[in-house]
């Protein structure tokens, strides 16, 4: 069916470069979008995806600059256009929606407005009939109460609904050919999925020509047609979706096919005494009013949970944005006041002890970060960042001792024992996430908090970095809380799950027990919306 | 001779050592290095720090102070020396006794008569009124239609000399640095210009006012180089009082939050509520009022105007911390939520360790930046301090004062403008040469001007 209809968009052999350096950034790339079919193009960060459809938009910061190649919608060539022509081929004829919807609106005008006002400049539409054409494209879009919504501000609507008003805006004018730049991917997962189906049913529906751009192979899997694979610039691999999940050509697309989960095997757990435990714990933050900053009434961050660790187990906490996963993590470390319930590690309840106190349990309960860029201190070299711990909890170490430990942890992690006279700012993130790694078990903790570690790393090197958690499991005897948003790396990792809504914890069991047979709505339906490679 | 120890003498070498001793430490960071190579690869870092190094050195040299001897006068006992109430500093020796010319009262630059009339005796012994010959200008000369021709060919000696003098301390610099990577050759052309303006200055001012003399008939030039010493050490000594203060108590409220916060807050918005020039202006009249109610303490003149100098720079630096506080207590309230200090915490490290290791390094740019841009504005406004009468003492050289006494004179006819001119320029370029430069510091170190930071 797919190469009976002729293209909508022809892109060949574009090429970008650095305009200073001469630095190439796109080496040659072309495809083609077809109407009614989602063309994906796939790629880690600085593959150069997002620079392809800039570069065929003529978008390009002036940093950038094209250097050769056409693109052409219909008959025209769009880098033969002026640039009022082109402005009219924006919008009218292809439309673009970006990863992050709430930059993209005018915080201070209503979202139908801002929608009636793209419709006022392509079209002839006024007064009452523009009104209803945006009501029309809202419930297109599936805005439930269109007409309700028409006067809401931005802030007033969530994230999903900032990018369905995004997409009813992109659809304002009737074009031929979306371009989606990561639609979905600062969005919680439920509506991730959610997102994913509209834009597939509008492009059924509408005949639109889709390049979706992603680093999500998931994504891919669940709503393309045709995927193209993007390394350094160069499309390295294109094949119709069934094809390309069914036998990937390439080494490097088998490695982010590798990424999602595999829900076949599952770890098991044998440890039987408690590491750690949780009794009803309570995080309340307090809300202030008035002069006075009188508390008038509490956030309930984190509202009664029991769960408990044992050695050498994983146990993954599962939640989406704002579910108080990562207050629970902190509430742990002793760095959160606890308003109820206790903690209790070793037999020891720990969540009131004075700083003084805690001293003994901190080289024993550590943490790891999401971002690594922010969680070491860019003044410092790693060699410093690492020893941190070990000066400050007391190791009793010579000169020799601590560096001849430094090398050792550097080695252990996979890094060059040369890596420590380096600074934060010279690293990669995968890099410095092993670093983290080290930092955490440079003091020998039984329990380390893990809170989102990979979320912040590309799809090829999260493998590498979980697979390096697995093994320090196995060699030390390490317990991992690990809290993610992430259901798709759970199966790899965890011996046991919690699944965390509003503050409490709705459901735990063994992984398998949750990822096979979830009770409780609130897991299916997290479930149900990871995108997932069932095995052969 | 005997050497003079101002409180601000000694006050400024502190400074200046600790300065060094501060970059020094700030040099062994490679990311701080970093910036710094690119604050000065630009043409415009290098004149521009060749200018204020060279008004910092003037400053310095001004600030070796010593009174000299006086002639033994008949009927003193034997052996005992007497010293002068006049303290002068090396650089009055460099420029040549500049200072000591004076005339009556105004003379127009390069005048050879007063610009004032006076009652005058002809050779029949009648009185008339006119022009009085000026006592330091134009003697040499035996008509003064050959002023013009004579200060050609006095500035082209001087400019000779000037070149000479160039390749003397600018070549071996040339040797040396001929292959650093930076622009080298800017700074060497400010230097030239600035050896051969004041070889010229140094040797025309024998003969002439190069900028007329002021209403007391003090040499205009001599004055606003004077000024200088003024300039630039109120800058940097308000700046540096000002600075801990704001950086402490920013740090401690940003870190601790709670009641500190509360605290510091409501120190800094009462502060601030205040207006500026009334706080500043009552507390210099009641230091002017304690200074003379104890005429003891100061042996000469200049030591009270420097005590009531730095009173001022004081007064400066105590009411001026608030914005820059303000601005680190948000810096630190941002990094104290950062990961790295979140793992320090983690690992148990002490609050002082936390505050000196992780958040102190990571606010210093703001306080680089504050620094050199706090300078021109206390700069500035020590000009406009003088002008409202609470700022430095008469007796002390000053632009302010300088422009305050132009008031009047702009006001006369024919105006007398080379005060005014004189104190503005030198002004203008150390504020110019400190803006520019702290433009491109801001440049290199914030880190949300993108050029600094290759991280996330």
């Amino acid at each position: 069916m797919s190469a009976l209809s002729p293209p909508v968009m022809q892109v060949a052999n574009l090429r970008v470069d650095v305009g200073e350096t001469g630095e190439a950034i796109l080496k040659g790339v072309s495809f083609e979008l077809r109407a009614g079919e989602i063309f994906a193009l796939v790629g880690e960060s600085g593959s150069g995806k997002s620079v392809t459809s800039l570069a065929a938009m003529r978008l390009l910061p002036n940093a950038l600059r094209i250097t050769g190649g056409e693109v052409r919608v219909g008959n025209e060539d769009l880098f033969d256009l002026s640039e009022a022509d082109m402005q009219s081929v924006r919008g009218e004829r292809v439309a673009m929606i970006f990863q992050n919807a709430m930059s993209a609106l005018n915080p201070v005008q209503t979202v139908g407005e801002q929608v009636a006002e793209t419709l006022r400049l392509h079209t002839r539409l006024a007064g009452d009939a523009l009104r209803k054409r945006v009501v029309q494209l809202f419930a297109e879009v599936g805005i439930q109460d269109a007409d309700a919504r028409y006067g809401f501000y931005p802030h007033q609507l969530s994230g999903g609904q900032q990018q369905r008003v995004m997409i009813a805006m992109a659809l304002a004018c009737e074009p031929d050919i979306l371009i989606a730049d990561e639609p979905t991917t600062a969005l919680d997962v439920t509506i991730q999925a959610q997102v994913l189906a509209l834009i597939r049913g509008l492009t059924r529906s509408r005949q639109l020509a889709v390049l979706l751009i992603t680093h999500d192979m998931g994504v891919v899997k669940n709503t393309a047609d045709e995927v193209a694979v993007m390394y350094r610039g160069e499309i390295i691999e294109r094949a119709p979706v069934d094809a390309f999940f069914r036998n990937p050509r390439e080494d490097y697309s088998r490695r982010l096919i590798a990424a999602l989960p595999d829900l076949s095997h599952f770890h098991e757990s044998a440890a039987e005494e408690a590491l750690l435990q949780l009794d009803d714990v309570k995080v309340y933050f307090p809300i202030r009013k008035g002069v006075l900053q009188r508390v008038v009434d509490y956030t309930r961050a984190v509202d009664g949970v029991t769960l408990k660790i044992g050695r050498a187990e994983t146990y993954a906490l599962v939640g989406e944005s704002g579910s108080g996963k990562s207050t629970l993590g902190r509430a742990i470390l002793n760095l959160e006041t606890v308003a109820g319930g206790q903690i209790t590690f070793l037999g020891q309840p720990i969540h009131s002890l004075g700083r003084r106190a805690m001293l003994p349990y901190r080289k024993k309960i550590q943490v790891v970060f999401q971002n690594p860029y922010s969680s070491m201190n860019p003044r410092l070299t790693v060699a410093q960042i690492i020893s941190e711990g070990m000066d400050s909890l007391g190791m009793g170490l010579t000169e020799t001792q601590r560096e001849d430990r430094i090398a050792a942890l550097l080695q252990r992690v996979q890094l060059d024992p040369a890596f420590g006279r380096r600074h934060p700012h010279e690293l990669s993130g995968g890099q410095l996430q092993r670093i983290a790694i080290a930092r955490a078990l440079a003091v020998e903790p039984e329990l380390i908090i893990c809170d989102e570690p990979t979320s912040a790393l590309d799809v090829s090197i999260r493998a590498d970095v979980l697979a390096l958690l697995q093994e320090l499991q196995r060699e030390f005897g390490v317990s991992y809380l690990f809290i993610t948003h992430d259901l798709s790396i759970v199966p790899s990792l965890a011996h046991r799950v919690g699944v965390m809504q509003a503050g409490r914890l709705v459901e735990q069991g063994t992984a398998e027990q949750i990822l096979t047979r979830p009770e409780h709505p609130y897991t299916q339906a997290l479930l149900a919306s990871v995108p997932r490679v069932d095995s052969p | 001779m005997k050497p003079l120890l101002l409180w601000s003498d000694v006050l400024i070498y502190l400074l200046v050592f600790s300065l060094c001793a501060f970059f020094l430490r700030l040099r062994r960071d490679p990311q701080i290095r970093e910036y710094w190579r690119q604050v000065f690869s630009t043409r415009v870092g290098m004149v521009t720090m060749t200018i204020i190094l060279v008004y910092v050195g003037i400053a310095l040299l001004d600030s070796l102070h010593f009174r000299r001897a006086l002639e033994p006068v008949a009927g003193s006992p034997h052996g005992e020396v007497f010293y002068g109430s006049k303290v002068s500093s090396v650089l009055d020796v460099m420029m040549d006794g500049m200072g000591e010319r004076f005339e009556a009262t105004y003379s127009a630059p390069f005048a050879l008569d007063s610009f004032e009339k006076q009652d005058m005796k002809d050779d029949a012994g009648h009185t008339y009124r006119g022009f009085p010959p000026l006592e330091h200008a134009g003697h040499h000369l035996s008509n003064a239609e050959e002023r013009w021709a004579d200060v050609l060919a006095k500035s082209a000696t001087a400019l000779m000399w000037g070149v000479l003098f160039s390749v003397l301390l600018i070549g071996p610099q040339w040797f040396f640095l001929r292959r650093s990577p930076f622009p080298w050759s800017a700074s060497w052309v400010t230097q030239g210009v600035v050896i051969c303006l004041s070889v010229w200055l140094v040797s025309i001012s024998r003969y002439y006012h190069v900028l007329g003399t002021d209403l007391g008939g003090a040499d205009v030039a001599y004055q606003s180089i004077k000024g200088i010493r003024t300039g630039v050490l109120l800058g940097t000594l308000a700046t540096l009082i000002m600075l801990p203060i704001a950086v402490s108590l920013g740090v401690m409220a940003g870190y601790f939050k709670g009641w500190v916060d509360d605290a510091v807050q409501y120190l800094y918005t009462t502060l601030s509520s205040i207006p500026g020039i009334l706080l500043i202006a009552a507390s210099v009249l009641l230091f002017q009022v304690y200074i003379d109610l104890h005429p003891d303490f100061f042996s000469v003149g200049l030591e009270k105007a420097d005590a009531r100098f730095l009173a001022l720079c004081f007064i400066l630096g105590v009411t001026s911390w608030s914005s820059l506080c303000r601005l680190i207590r948000a810096e630190t309230l941002k990094i104290s939520q950062l990961g790295y200090v979140q793992a320090a915490h983690a690992f148990g490290v002490s609050h002082q360790r936390i505050l000196m290791r992780h958040i102190l390094p990571n606010v210093t740019h703001i306080i680089l930046i504050t620094f050199v841009l706090d300078f021109s504005a206390l700069v500035l406004a020590e000009a406009v301090l003088s002008y409202i009468g609470v700022g430095i003492d008469p007796n002390m050289a000053s632009w302010g004062n300088m422009i305050n006494g132009a008031r009047s004179e702009l006001s006369r006819e024919p105006v007398v403008w080379w005060t005014l001119s004189g104190a503005f320029f030198f002004m203008f370029v150390l504020v110019l040469a400190a803006n520019l430069f702290s433009d491109l510091v801001r440049d290199a170190f914030d880190p949300r001007s993108g050029a600094g930071r290759s991280a996330t």
